[in-house]
């Protein structure tokens, strides 16, 4: 299959840190790829500069046969990347529908002036957002919590929330970072089965960012494992299991010896 | 359609009745405790028990309950609003404030109330802090000054002009265009400023709408030599400026007055003239500013506003682009600010630089704040009342009190002394609006009458950390 994102020598410096070391990587359209290592590897900071927060300071990201190094998080999403955040992002005080139709804003064409005017067109293009939003709600399983305000909707359904936010953008690749922190092994279980299902029904490309390496094993087709902000495996989840600098970064080196 | 309100009113009728009661209790115990004070101090009159009525009547019923209920109040309020010139001169003394603000107030207060909808976009929508708010006001009233006066006296434009005569040099073109022009022309210096000053948040930006706020002034008092050119014509300001009209040929096809400042009838017993057109056309303005303020609210675009208000890093994920978001609201506020300058110089007839200092910017900003960021009834409110305290309330207030307690006092009203000599009240007015602004901080820092969001936000904050090295 053709690769949806390539990312090539992405580096990222702070100051006299460098958080990603020249990492290569690369996303086949319609897979499972989680990006893990432990806390501190340089994972989320990757994440950012695929969504444009961070602007890489060397290498080239290519999403969809096109350049997206540097460009603003507004212009990826366009592009079609979708993301949630690690710490809950949601617009708190905006209800559940209204979260979801910021998240079709690069997709409507409302203006300033039509607005003001709000002309047949707008109005049934403003109907339309509002179904199709319900339904995301619904499909994510929020249902009967459309109107609530975010902040009132408990941790589950806020990351429910925040997946179908980001579906709302229709993305072709969705980023979930750390989507199941906090979650108990149940939910994480029905959360990693959603994510396939978003791949089989969807047709989605999904890139998963975890530090919990339990989690990926099952739902992945394909691992990369970050370290101090270098990739040092990658491969199925059985070959990085297997793979001595995995469980060196993992457990530490002394668990080899043992 | 009927059919269907009707059964739409039958179905909720239930939950009317049940907030009815309720509502009928509250306003009950206040209303019974305001008109006991009123009747007391020496109010009681028919123009008391009819406001009572009035209040009651839109308060109490649940309109809101209601299919198109909201509407009822909304009606109402802008009824009360129109006929205000006729039943001003009936109304009932109030203790401390004295009589009802003159009509002439009333168009202040309106013209302060639209620069306050067109701030509330800026700050109450989008969550931009914007302390030199007052530079679109002063850009606004000298379009008005340049396009409807006799200021560049070497040329010779006319455009439905009014109340000039043809032959007189200058551009003069009706206040209509102009009032177009002005927003447009501010909207526009809106986006050139919003560019480079919108990629700063929080404090910095407030810092640098801060210095524009104080630079504006500045340009206006020594534009009579900017570059060669007389723009502002310096420290005198620019004077006589066109009044607003029709003109004959549009007086004589629809009845519309030709010329404000000339006119002069009989309606319902009541002498109109030209303070009273001058009232009606500043409502239909701030009508026209609450119309495009909620259409823009319930739009993508003030989805978009409030999102970036919330969580900026959050929006730009989502697909919102930031600067250009931004600089729609502030174009959007800018726009208003420009009408509302450009009608209050043919309001004042003359525009001068000593009306646009820093402070303006804090006292508009100040009636977004104690109404209520964010809500469109709070910020009328807002503006309303602090534009009638700084034009005619202060004044009444000093005088009511040096009447009952100065030493200077001889009327018969004095109780007793407090201090020695009269007090000059409007003297302090910052130091009672900053009093002001510290009581609503302290006890409601959601503004008297603020929108659910908001109230929210102040209450659990928002959650907004910054982003570090992103180019919009």
């Amino acid at each position: 299959m053709p690769d949806l994102l390539t990312a090539e020598g992405v580096r990222k410096e702070f100051g006299g840190l460098v958080a990603v070391n020249d990492v290569d990587f690369t996303i086949p359209e319609r897979s499972i790829v989680s990006l893990i290592g432990p806390n501190g590897a340089g994972k989320t900071t990757f994440f950012n500069m695929l969504t444009g927060v961070y602007k890489p300071t060397a290498g080239k990201i290519i999403f969809d046969s096109g350049n997206i190094t540097g460009k603003p998080p507004h212009a990826i999403t366009e592009r079609g990347i979708g993301r949630t955040f690690q710490n809950i992002r949601l617009f708190q005080n905006m209800t559940a529908v209204e979260n979801t139709l910021v998240g079709m804003h690069s997709r409507l064409s409302g203006g300033i002036v039509r607005s003001v005017l709000r002309t047949p067109g707008l109005k049934r293009e403003e109907q339309d957002a509002r179904k199709r939003a319900l339904e995301l709600l619904q499909y994510s399983g929020l249902r009967g919590r459309n109107e609530e305000y975010a902040r009132n909707l408990p941790y589950g359904d806020q990351r429910r929330l925040e997946v179908a936010r980001a579906l709302a953008t229709q993305p072709k690749l969705l980023l979930l970072d750390e989507p199941t922190a906090g979650m108990n092994p149940q939910e994480t279980g029905e959360f990693i089965s959603f994510v396939s299902r978003l791949r089989e029904e969807k047709g989605l490309t999904i890139l998963l960012i975890e530090h919990d390496m339990r989690v990926v094993m099952g739902g992945s087709d394909r691992v990369t494992v970050l370290d101090y902000g270098e990739k040092i495996a990658e491969g199925t989840p059985q070959e990085v299991q297997r793979d001595e600098r995995v469980i060196e970064a993992y457990l530490g080196s002394g668990a080899l010896a043992g | 359609m009927f059919g269907n309100l009707l059964a739409g009113i039958r179905a909720r009728w239930p939950e009317f009745e049940h907030e009815t009661r309720r509502r009928a209790v509250r306003g009950g115990i206040v209303a019974g405790a305001a008109f006991l004070i009123l009747a007391l101090t020496g109010a009681a009159s028919l123009s008391l028990v009819v406001t009572f009525a009035v209040a009651l009547a839109l308060y109490v019923p649940a309109w809101n309950r209601l299919p198109r209920g909201r509407w009822v109040v909304v009606i109402g309020v802008i009824l009360i609003a129109v006929l205000y010139p006729f039943y001003q001169a009936n109304m009932f003394e109030m203790p401390l404030f004295g009589g009802f603000p003159s009509v002439d107030t009333g168009v202040t207060m309106l013209i302060f109330i639209m620069m306050a909808l067109g701030l509330n976009i800026v700050v109450g929508y989008a969550g931009l802090l914007d302390l030199g708010y007052v530079a679109f006001y002063a850009m606004g009233a000298y379009t008005a000054a340049w396009f409807a006066s006799q200021h560049f006296s070497g040329k010779n434009v006319h455009f439905g002009s009014v109340g000039v005569n043809p032959a007189a040099p200058g551009i003069h073109i009706s206040i209509w265009p102009v009032l177009f022009i002005a927003a447009i022309f501010t909207g526009v210096v809106g986006v050139i400023i919003g560019f480079p000053t919108l990629r700063l948040r929080g404090d910095y930006l407030a810092i640098v709408t801060l210095g524009f706020g104080e630079i504006m002034p500045q340009v206006a008092r020594n534009g009579d030599n900017l570059f060669g050119q007389n723009l502002t014509n310096g420290p005198q300001g620019i004077n006589p400026i066109d009044p607003p009209g029709f003109g004959d040929t549009l007086n004589n096809a629809t009845g519309l007055p030709a010329d404000y400042l000339t006119f002069n009838t009989t309606f319902l017993g009541h002498d109109v003239s030209s303070v009273e057109l001058f009232f009606w056309t500043a409502l239909v303005l701030v009508l026209f500013t609450v119309f495009c303020s909620v259409r823009l609210r319930d739009s993508r675009i003030g989805r978009a506003w409030i999102a970036i208000r919330e969580d900026e890093t959050a929006a730009a994920a989502m697909g919102v682009p930031l600067m250009r978001t931004k600089t729609w609201a502030y174009a959007a506020g800018a726009f208003f600010g420009g009408i509302a300058g450009a009608y209050y110089a043919s309001f004042k007839s003359g525009t001068f630089p000593d009306d646009f200092f820093f402070n303006i910017s804090i006292f508009i900003l100040c009636m977004v704040i104690l109404g209520g960021m964010g809500n469109i009834w709070g910020v009328i409110l807002g503006g309303g009342f602090l534009a009638y305290l700084n034009q005619e309330g202060l004044g009444n207030i000093g005088g009511w009190l040096n009447r009952h307690f100065s030493g200077a006092s001889t009327s018969s009203d004095k109780w007793f002394t407090i201090w020695p000599h009269d007090i000059d009240v409007p003297l302090y007015q910052f130091g009672i609006f900053g009093v002001i602004l510290v009581l609503v901080m302290l006890f409601k820092p959601e503004g008297l009458i603020p929108s659910e969001r908001r109230k929210a936000e102040f209450r659990e904050g928002v959650a907004d950390e910054p982003f570090y090295d992103v180019q919009h």
